[in-house]
């Protein structure tokens, strides 16, 4: 595990030294999966660029447009957000469930985002919402919808030299509610061996769906939509046959895998219960 | 290329010269001599390496040394004075909160933190908060009942640890 390690202090700084050793370089910062990683030889970089001295990117704000989350925020920090709480409370739901305490307190969002792993924690809540990513680059910047930043396990949209800064919310229409369940052996501190987002939208004073977004983690290449689910219910009156509907649906759309965690049957059949769940308790908020 | 870096560690400045793939956890035990704080599983699952950096846990496998610098760590050597153990460390004594002793260290660390944010948890906050500390001998209940003898609340009622 011998790396050269570097420390820019500008985001230009870290583009350029990212450019430079594009290919050989990796970024690291709270280093909670680089690490293992790097132990476990499943990477060999030979430049790490420590972003975690570069001013400005650890942030929670509001704006009239919305939330806008800096890349450097941990995990810690989005889990105890008393912002967050009020007005997105399910981001800190979901970033409660990453790991443990210590692992919290130094992984950030960014980090959680471009380790692009299919079960990161915070990406289903985030898609659901439907989150933007910025990302800067030497020729400018791009803001890419995050349900389109996963390209595969464990890769992210970013090209040579880019780096992403900033996680930028919409205000949640009125009447939504959001849940994000996790299923894992251990709890919190396993990965998820399946992940739901369920952000549902409700015609006021009714039991009608306005709008649904159901997302799926660690089901798929990538955290996923489950469109089709979605479609069961949208434009509907809720009920529990509906939802059982939806939720076998959203089953059978789910593309898991076999793993140590669990079975492809097994984790089909937790994407059913867990919609299940996740649906209810949204609509009972 | 080893660098040379100070580290504050229990109030006290250290200069090390340490390799950047140093872990603070290889570095507290191998260059300061500071083996309370243990390492066991090296992926950040078991706890064993647990300190507080500026006052959070953390586990110090996974924190590189150099990333260490200018923040105030805080080890299972700075508790407690004058070879006098801690209430926490009393505490997890008089509970029979240890056996073999190794999750110890780690398991003291995250509950201080817990503590100093949550003078009085509940139990399940106690629970949440060594959620990433394994221990394979207690099977965890005396080691909460000693963390919730040492809150606050129980302090003043004149029971638990003084």
């Amino acid at each position: 595990m011998r790396f050269q390690y570097l420390e820019p202090t500008s985001i230009e700084e870290a583009m350029s030294i990212l450019s430079e050793y594009d290919g050989k370089a990796k970024v690291i910062a709270g280093g909670t999966d680089l690490l293992v990683q790097i132990r476990n030889k499943t990477i060999r970089p030979e430049y790490l660029v420590d972003i975690g001295r570069i001013p400005k990117l650890d942030y929670i704000k509001e704006e009239n447009d919305g939330l806008r989350i800096g890349t450097l925020t941990t995990i810690r920090a989005l889990e105890k957000s008393a912002e967050l709480h009020q007005r997105y409370p399910v981001i800190s739901q979901a970033a409660g469930q990453l790991g443990s305490v210590a692992i919290r307190n130094m992984g950030t969002l960014g980090g959680n985002l471009c380790n692009a792993a299919p079960s990161a924690e915070t990406a289903p809540a985030l898609i659901g919402l439907s989150a933007r990513a910025k990302i800067v680059s030497p020729d400018g910047e791009r803001v890419v919808p995050l349900e389109n930043f996963f390209v595969g396990p464990g890769e992210a949209v970013l090209k040579k030299g880019e780096l992403l800064v900033e996680i930028q919310i919409s205000p949640m229409p009125p009447d939504t509610k959001a849940v994000y369940l996790k299923h894992a052996i251990r709890g919190s501190i396993d990965l998820a061996i399946v992940g739901v987002a369920a952000i549902v939208t409700l015609e006021p004073g009714s039991n009608v769906c306005k709008d649904i977004k159901l997302v799926l983690g660690a089901v798929a290449p990538t955290p996923m939509r489950a469109r089709q689910a979605e479609e069961i219910i949208r434009g509907k009156k809720i009920d529990d046959a509906l939802i059982d509907k939806c939720a076998q649906v959203a089953a059978d759309e789910s593309r898991p895998i076999t793993d140590v965690r669990a079975s492809q049957w097994y984790r089909k059949e937790m994407v059913k219960v867990l919609t299940r769940q996740a649906i209810k308790e949204a609509i009972a908020k | 290329m080893k660098r040379q870096i100070t580290l504050k560690v229990n109030g006290v400045e250290r200069e090390v010269y340490v390799e950047p793939w140093w872990s603070l956890a290889q570095v507290l035990r191998e260059e300061l001599g500071l083996t309370g704080t243990k390492i066991s599983c090296e992926t950040g699952n078991c706890g064993a390496c647990t300190v507080l950096v500026n006052g959070k846990a953390v586990k110090s496998c996974l924190l590189l040394a150099v990333k260490a610098r200018e923040k105030e760590i805080l080890t299972i050597e700075g508790l407690g004075e004058n070879g006098k153990l801690s209430p926490l460390q009393e505490a997890f004594v008089e509970h029979f909160a240890v056996q073999c002793g190794y999750c110890t260290p780690g398991m003291i660390m995250a509950a201080k933190a817990l503590l100093d944010e949550t003078p009085n948890p509940s139990e399940e906050e106690v629970r949440e908060a060594i959620r990433g500390n394994l221990c394979r001998c207690t099977g965890y209940v005396k080691i909460v009942e000693a963390i919730l003898s040492c809150s606050e609340k129980v302090k003043k009622e004149g029971g638990g640890q003084k």
